[in-house]
């Protein structure tokens, strides 16, 4: 039998039975909508996890740090290796950016400053102030920040915690949660106003410095005065000159807030609480003095070093590679890649769980194709005796059974894929109606990749087709003579 | 004109055994039968019910295979077959008629014409002229779109008969044809095999239980009884009224 009769044939019986083959078409759609369901949430949530997870920054953030810094423990690196480290400088900054799949490197930022808003008397708020890159406004962070980000990498502007903010504004803390947002009233009366930051400029000591407070050369000339007879003062007054000193000169910058963020931005690796960012650029042209950066004072490098260099990677699957790259030009580097290895596998189950419930209506769909077969069989007894003395083979009869329930299969994966998809859509709606509801921010937990529908579309069809299979065989195998037996 | 030689030869059924198993007991349907039948020959099957008749004439149609003997149907042996051959057998060498017209009654006179042709793979265009000249030739030409159920019994057989020469088959065999039809209408249908049988050549092969039927119109006829051949007559009657050729 040529195939357009066998489709004209097949289709012609479809049709026939109309309501009976739709409620089974539909039952296979409402097995495919329940697999295509299930795993799109399975992948909606993977994607999710891996979307919080990278813009928390710390599944594709390696932390750099030079092999003479002796943070190691914390950071969980080896001893220093004092005769071979090389100084975390700008030449090192820039290689690091230079490496493949690398996206961002920036310092890890963190000073001190007495802020207070410009209308307010008295003392100001003493407290650490962190920067953020460029790249930081796709932190989760600013999902629902109140105001904006940076209009430019080196504005004269800040980003402060919201909590800070009701301490800028004498609130008494959330006693809870301190991740809560501030109210728009309290918003408003900050947004746009103006921050006074006291801080300490770094800036190289020369000896012609006398208005400056020259604290490292006024403690080294302290050092000197005990003993000045003493045979070593020469050698010990040659060293403090070949040490590169700094002084420390207070100043004052005024900072335009231009948004409020409840939760810590690039949260990352960065220790404490850092209520206040300023733009990274514009933080490094101020030359600010950081907490940490007393080791400057003891250490023979004449270039400013970093206490540590977060490099960014594109890919999150590129991190080992970019991190050994980093080890091979002699710094220590710590990431947590290995974390986010347990989460994909942890989904890997979780997807597996899904489909397999899922498979389960499909496969309840496809008693529905062997029933609708069989009965068909019963009806049409006479009509497959008729072809079979018609000269129809066994092949053609078993060929028609089969093209029917390979129709059923697509029309359901089809249908099924589509339901599926609604299904996704109604239920991530009503998740996140019900999510706001609670104040919590809404969610995209819903996926549906085109690969799965073409999966879900094949797995409904060859499902169909294994469902024709006994069908299809015993219409073939039927009798002619006992199909057309008198009534 | 019984077939002497094989290229005269149509059908030969050889010692054809048959039997059925009913609970424990096995039915002998048909018992040791052989016959033979002319090219163009018109023999009637008689017998009382149940005297395997319906049975032969299966077995002759490729329907059902013997239990043992042979089957021979223009020069090929039908117990040998595949199921393949068989099927192509049936729609290339045989044409049926049945007693209950057998059309789907979901399609219209045309598709149940044009249904053996989808499975002997006739090009689409050929197909239309060919409906169209079996439907004519039943004298039903303005009939194709009528479903089964919108068309009377003669009618119906008529469809039937279209249906079953439009493959072009060399042998007719038809199992009680006018059973169910009243006797004007019977005559109408009969008169038609006569006229294929003649104007095409076909052998023609009928089962029925009215003796004066087969009197009328086969050449032979052929009597059996608890499935075994009981007599043969050639018939005179038709000589007589110069009807045979």
């Amino acid at each position: 039998m040529r195939a357009y009769d066998l489709i004209e044939l097949a289709g012609r019986n479809l049709r026939e039975a109309g309501l009976r083959n739709s409620l089974t078409t539909l039952g296979i759609g409402v097995g495919v909508a329940s697999l295509v369901a299930m795993l799109s949430l399975g992948i909606g949530l993977q994607k999710l996890a891996t979307r919080q997870l990278g813009r928390s920054g710390l599944f594709d953030t390696i932390v750099v740090t030079s092999r003479q810094d002796s943070r190691g423990p914390r950071f969980g690196q080896s001893a220093p290796v004092v005769g071979q480290a090389k100084p975390l400088d700008d030449a090192a900054r820039h290689s690091f950016e230079q490496i493949a799949n690398v996206a961002e490197v920036y310092p890890n930022f963190s000073a001190v400053g007495d802020v207070r808003l410009e209308t307010a008397t008295g003392d100001g708020h003493f407290t650490v102030v962190g920067t953020l890159p460029p790249s930081a406004h796709t932190s989760e962070a600013f999902d629902d920040v109140q105001g904006s980000f940076f209009s430019s990498p080196n504005a004269q502007e800040a980003i402060i915690l919201a909590d800070f903010g009701r301490q800028l504004l004498d609130q008494p803390p959330e006693p809870r949660n301190s991740d809560v947002k501030l109210t728009s009233d309290q918003a408003n009366q900050l947004l746009g106003k103006y921050l006074l930051v006291r801080y300490h400029e770094r800036e190289a000591a020369t000896d012609t410095d006398s208005h400056s407070a020259q604290v490292a050369q006024a403690a080294k000339k302290k050092a000197q005065q005990p003993d000045p007879d003493d045979l070593d003062d020469s050698d010990d007054s040659q060293s403090s000159e070949d040490t590169p000193t700094f002084n420390l000169v207070p100043r004052q910058i005024k900072l335009k807030i231009v948004g409020i963020v409840a939760s810590e931005p690039n949260r990352g690796f960065r220790q404490g609480r850092t209520p206040l960012f300023l733009p990274l650029a514009l933080a490094e042209s101020l030359n600010m003095v950081q907490a940490g950066e007393l080791w400057n004072t003891l250490r023979p490098s004449a270039a400013k070093t970093y206490i540590a260099l977060m490099v960014r990677v594109a890919k999150n699957k590129a991190v080992p590679q970019v991190e050994d790259d980093i080890k091979k030009q002699g710094f220590s580097t710590f990431s947590i890649v290995d974390a986010s290895k347990g989460i994909t596998r942890f989904f890997k189950f979780l997807d597996l769980f899904l489909v397999i419930f899922g498979s389960m209506a499909l496969a309840v769909a496809s008693l529905g194709i062997v029933n609708t077969l069989v009965m068909a069989i019963l009806e049409r007894r006479r009509e497959i005796g008729i072809m079979k003395a018609l000269g129809a083979s066994d092949g053609d009869v078993k060929r028609i059974f089969f093209f029917e329930a390979g129709s059923m299969g697509i029309l359901g994966g089809m249908l099924g894929a589509g339901l599926g998809w609604m299904i996704g859509r109604i239920i991530n709606l009503g998740t996140n109606i019900w999510l706001q509801r609670q104040e919590f921010r809404p969610e995209n937990f819903w996926y549906v990749p085109w690969w799965l529908v073409i999966a879900a579309l094949v797995f409904s069809v060859l499902v169909s087709l294994s469902a024709g299979l006994y069908p299809a065989s015993r219409a073939a195998r039927l009798d002619p003579v006992q199909a057309l037996r008198h009534d | 004109m019984t077939a002497n030689g094989n290229e005269n030869e149509s059908v030969r059924t050889v010692s054809v055994v048959r039997h059925y198993r009913l609970g424990r007991s096995i039915i002998p349907a048909v018992d040791g039968v052989s016959l033979a039948a002319g090219r163009g020959e018109f023999i009637a099957l008689l017998g009382a019910s149940g005297s395997g008749k319906s049975t032969l004439l299966n077995l002759i149609a490729g329907l059902d295979r013997p239990d043992s003997g042979a089957i021979v149907a223009e020069g090929s042996d039908l117990a040998t077959m595949t199921s393949e051959q068989l099927a192509q057998y049936r729609r290339l060498v045989v044409g049926m008629v049945f007693q209950s017209f057998n059309l789907v009654p979901t399609m219209t006179l045309y598709e149940n014409v044009e249904l053996p042709m989808r499975f002997a793979e006739v090009r689409r265009r050929e197909r239309r002229a060919r409906v169209q000249e079996a439907l004519d030739r039943v004298g039903l030409s303005d009939r194709v779109k009528h479903r089964p159920s919108e068309i009377s019994g003669g009618e119906q057989q008529r469809a039937a008969l279209a249906r079953a020469l439009v493959n072009r088959p060399k042998i007719l065999l038809a199992d009680e044809p006018t059973g169910n039809l009243d006797s004007r209408t019977g005559t109408e249908i009969m008169d038609l095999i006569r006229e294929l049988n003649r104007t095409l050549e076909m052998t023609v092969i009928m089962v029925t239980h009215e003796r004066s039927l087969a009197e009328r119109y086969a050449n032979r006829l052929v009597f059996l009884g608890d499935g075994k051949l009981v007599g043969e007559l050639e018939n005179t009657r038709l000589e007589k009224i110069g009807a045979v050729r």
